[in-house]
């Protein structure tokens, strides 16, 4: 479902992604771990399209080149991604946003809009998978709200968005016990056979509660090894250095990823 | 960066959807200003003796008058006596229905998205309509007149409520408080008139729309609201004009009396035309506001301030009774080359009195937006207290925003805080609505009219969608 060969990206001429390989099928979980600053987060806006980098090689979305899209182009096409750092819009009522967020989409593939009353319905199912009380709706996007807040927020907004391609950024950072296993559940409520996921993190406790096909290692803009879930447990006990030193020069590897 | 930056400034150069003029047949005058001039439109309107010399003493007052000094403002000198002073549409003297408009002010009207037809409009709201000064119909007079309200235009008041109108005429504003007030108290043409008797709550929303539609001619309309003892109003302008290639002058004068208890809440939507994006053509809004609030009084004024070549208005608020209450929302907002040099003067004089100013600037394309904002405290006003808040927003890297505000405190006790922000409409904003699916176009009016929340709260629930509209409009462009 998403193919990504030899990606790179670079920002001022420098470059962060070296050349990422990545199949995710569909209905597949894919965890990626790696050291800070490895190139995670730019992996993620590199698919989403942010403005600033200069971007080659392929990525396809059921075939579907999204390199050339712009991000709301690529958001209709489904590609969803939940921020690392949730973005504050003062003033902007969370429920308009929502709504406002998937009638765009919905007017991008030609689907009719839903109105406000249908939303209601839409909304509060969601806030239900995610066990968010209901004023949130009514406060303004993100404003004010704590770390992890902000982090349920990103996944009530996947579950009104339903994407095809959910790409969680360090979602389950910042979360207390309670929280990490609600976004857990969410999670694991929105998998399907038709939705694929990339799940970001840097604790292989999330792992338990999501259980991931295939989780990679990413290490200065590549992906230097993959394994199932296992290979979670390896890196929590012994870190990253196995693959700093010498996997850095390594050629290519193979991919245990299934294909599209 | 600088892609999103010039994207931005695509944004901010949409065009006005206003800007059509409508073939009236219009009585106008030559132009030039002197004491003839004076007495030719108070002759045209049968006024009585003691306004024609109210309007002398004005004009004489002006003569000797200097034009304000334009600080932040980039101006081209303006020639009064290029002007004319009189334009009125031609029409018949007394409209008893609405079948009586002319249809071609019906027609533009409608094209404005304003009905006249009292059975197709907002249930409730009352509308006096203004056509180049001149009031050519008022709705729901009836309805009203049952509840004790006058409101009509202000020429029927000199008529019919003589004694109303030359009491409380230039008792907020006095015919030498400024330049512009001065000339406006010498010629103005018409406007609206609005009396709530005692312990009256207003029945339904009050409003004026105000249209320029001929050709060099100085708008001079007077506006004066009178809300007796415990009684409550809410009132709101609307102001359009066509599309011109030079600039015309808009100078009115609004009062407000707010007696002891009575609220009056008076809001502006104010869309004139701002001219291109070469700065050519569009309405110089030079603009005295003011009220009066008595013992327990509260005036609140709320602006949305989108159109004019150049907006210079400060809505103010003498506090005069103990505890009364001022209140100022402005949201202004210049792209193109625009240039708005407003804010407010809250003159606190009783005991106990408090104001609050939130002010949401935004400027865009090479517009330039000034809060300039006095809070003055007199030596009687005890324990008076002021909360200012002044947010500006920018979009893209020509335009400017700056905050003046000017605090003169006479007495130890009063409080008076000031909060200012400068912030631009992140790129990670846009970014973020743009990976939840919505354009660019889309986002930037949503952030936009986040960051005026506040002030759009203050509005009119059929007024706010309207603004929120107007800003998404002034702000949409050549973008996808
Ligand atoms: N705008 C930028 N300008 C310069 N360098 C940048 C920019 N954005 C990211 N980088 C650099 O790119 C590298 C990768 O950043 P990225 O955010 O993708 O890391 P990450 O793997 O998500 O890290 P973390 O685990 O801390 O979230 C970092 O070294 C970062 O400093
Ligand atoms: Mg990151």
């Amino acid at each position: 479902m998403l193919h990504v060969a030899n990606l790179t990206a670079s920002i001022g001429g420098t470059p962060i992604l070296r050349g990422l390989d990545l199949d995710v099928g569909a209905g597949e979980v894919h965890a990626i771990m790696g050291p800070n600053g490895s190139g995670k987060s730019t992996f993620a806006h590199a698919l989403a399209g942010r403005d600033g980098y200069e971007i080659d090689g392929a990525a396809t979305l059921d075939g579907v080149d999204l390199l050339d899209m712009e991000p709301e182009a690529r958001a209709a096409a489904g590609v969803f991604v939940g921020f690392q750092y949730p973005v504050e819009i003062p003033g902007v009522n969370n429920m308009y946003f929502l709504r406002t967020a998937l009638n765009s989409v919905r007017r991008a593939r030609g689907e009719t809009e839903i109105g406000a009353r249908d939303f209601l319905a839409v909304a509060q199912e969601a806030m239900d998978l995610v066990e968010m009380k209901k004023d949130f709706l009514h406060r303004a996007v993100n404003a004010g709200f704590s770390g992890g807040e902000k982090k349920r927020n990103e996944i009530l907004q996947m579950a009104v968005m339903q994407p095809r391609l959910a790409v969680l950024d360090e979602t389950d950072s910042g979360l207390d016990i309670d929280a990490l296993r609600i976004v857990a559940s969410g999670v694991n409520a929105l998998r399907s056979p038709e939705r694929s996921m990339i799940v970001i993190t840097h604790y292989q406790r999330l792992l338990e509660y999501i259980k991931p096909d295939f989780v990679h290692v990413l290490v200065d803009g590549r992906i230097v090894n993959s394994g199932d879930h296992t290979l979670a447990l390896h890196l929590e006990d012994h870190g990253y250095a196995d693959f700093v030193n010498h996997e850095l020069d390594a050629p290519e590897r193979p991919l245990s990823g299934a294909a599209t | 960066m600088s892609e999103t930056a010039r994207e931005i400034e695509e944004l901010a150069a949409a065009s006005y959807e206003y800007g059509f003029s409508t073939d009236l047949d219009t009585d106008i005058a030559p132009p030039g200003l002197t004491e003839d001039t004076v007495r030719l439109i108070s002759g045209k309107k049968n006024e009585p003796e003691w306004l024609l010399d109210w309007r002398l003493s004005a004009f004489e007052a002006w003569q000797s008058m200097k034009e304000p000094d334009w600080a932040k403002l980039e101006i081209a000198p303006i020639d009064y006596q290029g002007l004319s002073y009189w334009a009125a549409p031609k029409q018949k003297p007394v409209l008893e229905s609405m079948d009586d408009v002319d249809p071609e002010i019906r027609d533009m009207f409608d094209k404005l998205g304003i009905p006249l037809h009292e059975q197709k409009m907002f249930s409730n709201v009352a509308i006096d309509a203004i056509v180049d000064s001149v009031s050519v119909t008022t709705t729901f007079k009836a309805t009203l007149a049952e509840a004790g309200v006058i409101f009509c235009s202000f020429s029927e008041a000199v008529r019919d409520h003589p004694e109303l109108v030359r009491e409380h005429l230039g008792s907020v504003v006095p015919v030498r408080d400024n330049f512009f007030a001065a000339l406006n108290s010498a010629v103005f043409s018409d406007g609206s008139f609005c009396y709530i008797p005692a312990g009256v709550r207003c029945p339904m929303e009050l409003s004026t729309y105000f249209r320029i539609n001929s050709q060099n001619t100085g708008q001079f309309e007077r506006t004066l609201i009178v809300a007796e003892d415990d009684s409550h109003v809410s009132y709101l302008e609307g102001c359009t004009a066509p599309q011109r290639d030079e600039n015309q002058l808009h100078a009115a004068v609004v009062e407000l009396v707010a007696k002891d208890r009575a609220e009056i809440k008076y809001s502006t939507v104010q869309n004139w035309y701002p001219g291109d994006e070469n700065g050519v053509g569009g309405i110089y809004n030079f603009v005295t506001k003011r009220g009066r609030a008595h013992t327990d009084a509260k005036i609140s004024w709320t602006q949305v301030e989108t159109g004019s070549a150049i907006t210079w208005k400060y809505p103010s608020v003498i506090l005069q009774g103990d505890r009364a209450v001022g209140e100022f929302y402005s949201v202004a907002l210049s792209s193109k080359r625009q240039q708005a040099d407003t804010g407010t003067k809250m003159i606190h004089i009783g005991a106990d009195t408090t104001s609050s100013i939130i002010s949401k600037g935004i400027s865009a394309g090479r517009g330039q937006n000034t809060y300039r904002g006095l809070v003055k405290v007199l030596r009687s006003a005890e324990n008076a207290r002021n909360y200012t808040q002044c947010d500006s927003l920018l979009l893209g890297s020509d335009c400017g925003a700056h905050t003046i505000p000017y605090i003169e405190v006479k007495n130890p006790s009063a409080q008076v805080e000031h909060e200012a922000s400068t912030s631009t409409v992140g790129e990670d904003q846009l970014y973020y609505c743009r990976q939840r699916g919505m354009t660019e176009e889309d986002a930037m009016s949503m952030i936009v009219n986040g960051f005026c929340r506040e002030v759009f709260d203050e509005l009119p629930m059929e007024f706010a969608v309207e603004a929120q509209r107007l800003l998404s409009v002034s702000l949409e462009g050549s973008v996808g």
